[in-house]
């Protein structure tokens, strides 16, 4: 019995230190992987993403950042239609041919001041939208904050993602380095700011990723949840 | 000398009351024009200097904000459970917290240009969401959200929504595993901490 005690003790105690949130179950694997990302980010993405802001004028920065951005575009669309939102779909679509044509292979963004508005969608929000929980949240090697729902939708994300069918090999390794560069470079303020802002960063930035997924689900707009 | 403080009072009254009179989303909308505007014109502000952007803004935008609130809803069930005294001091320290966060934020993101939707809300509302985007280049623009109550001193923020996520509900886990862990003053010890560690790097 003694031991029985002593042992719900101990269980106890792991809880309070990972506090048992409902929504992270697997709240101490995700801390080690989190640890691994900080780790790989300060001693790498981060510095690299500092030097390439630091070597590249602001102009080019913003060119390779559009380039990837229109590509994404195709999908955009297509998560579109399949979230039922057909003139959104459109509206991505054209910004795309839009784009690719008068913008010179996406370098220039003249659909967005043409008032063709770019949009945020993923395979993760459409299964959202189609009605699957978010499940537990989930740290992805590298990838940093996700849920098993968004885990899978980034899964078809990078596979659907044309910049997976880029051959030779060497040339599709490059684009994806400078793709993760670029997008590093572009978080690098709001790390700064995270890093200012939170007490607990894992938690921090936890909570934040979840509000923000639900708020992109529904487009901006979710139901609201009432402080009370 | 009573004629020069009354005809000063004169003058001054008007102004106070058209901020109490000001519809929110012109009060959003005026004081974020003012601030982006003295920061393009302040050459300090512009090369770094975090203590005089601190300032506009402790001038300029808390007034507007209602921190006692704020601090309230952070602290869900937990505030009950505090003293005065202790309310006081959490107030105190997340208002610090807040403000610096802020001031980087607009240190980053000054130079973008906003879009200020007009307020779908009806005229006897007392609680109203006012919303702003801001608009960068090739990406989808970052919306901010005002929560915006009606109060006898005229409307306050008592909430931020950035991208969609709460500032307010984004400190909520936050600030109840500290005090689960510590108490309320273990609470006020963290935020002292991290507020104490931000001005030393700076």
């Amino acid at each position: 019995m003694k031991v029985l005690a002593g042992l719900m003790l101990v269980l106890a105690s792991g809880c309070a230190t990972t506090n048992g949130d409902e929504r992270d179950p697997i709240e101490g694997f995700n801390r080690g992987v989190y640890r691994f990302n900080e780790t790989f980010d300060d001693y790498v993405a981060k510095p690299v993403a500092t030097a390439y802001r630091k070597a590249l004028h602001v102009e080019i920065r913003t060119r390779v950042g559009n380039f990837f951005a229109n590509v994404q575009d195709i999908f955009i669309g297509v998560n579109n239609f399949l979230q039922g939102k057909f003139e959104d779909g459109v509206n991505d679509w054209a910004r795309f041919a839009f784009n690719s044509t008068f913008g010179i292979f996406g370098l220039h963004d003249f659909a967005s001041d043409a008032g063709l508005e770019k949009h945020n969608e993923d395979f993760g929000q459409t299964f959202g939208r189609w009605g699957a929980p978010p499940g537990p949240y989930l740290i992805l090697p590298f990838l940093g904050s996700s849920t098993v729902r968004d885990g899978a939708g980034t899964a078809v994300d990078w596979y659907a993602a044309p910049l997976a069918e880029v051959r030779p090999i060497n040339l599709r390794n490059s684009l994806l380095a400078l793709y993760l560069v670029n997008t590093r470079s572009e978080l690098l303020e709001a790390s700064r700011i995270l890093e200012e802002a939170a007490l607990d960063k894992y938690v921090f930035q936890r909570d934040a990723y979840l509000q923000r997924r639900r708020s992109l689900i529904y487009d901006g707009s979710p139901p609201r949840e009432k402080l009370e | 000398m009573k004629r020069i403080v009354a005809t000063l009072l004169f003058a001054i009254l008007p102004v106070a009351a058209f901020a109490q009179d000001m519809a929110p989303d012109a009060l959003v909308k005026n004081v974020t024009l003012e601030v982006v505007d003295l920061i393009a014109k302040d050459k300090e502000i512009r090369t770094g200097s975090r203590a005089k952007l601190i300032g506009v803004i402790e001038a300029k935008v808390l007034p507007h904000f209602n921190f006692t609130a704020m601090t309230a809803l952070a602290m869900g069930q937990n505030w009950n459970k505090a003293s005065p005294e202790q309310k006081k001091r959490l107030t105190e320290e997340f208002k610090t917290l807040l403000v610096r966060t802020y001031a980087s934020a607009l240190a980053a993101y000054s130079e973008q240009k906003f879009d200020f939707r007009p307020l779908r809300a009806k005229a006897t509302d007392t609680d109203v969401t006012v919303n702003v985007r801001v608009l960068q280049p090739g990406a989808q623009p970052v919306t901010l959200d005002y929560s915006m109550e009606k109060t006898a001193h005229g409307w306050k923020v008592y909430d931020v929504m950035v991208g969609g996520v709460s500032l307010v509900a984004n400190y909520r886990t936050e600030f109840g595993n500290s005090v689960r862990a510590s108490g309320i003053d273990g609470l006020i010890k963290d935020l002292q901490a991290k507020n104490r560690s931000l001005t030393e790097k700076k």
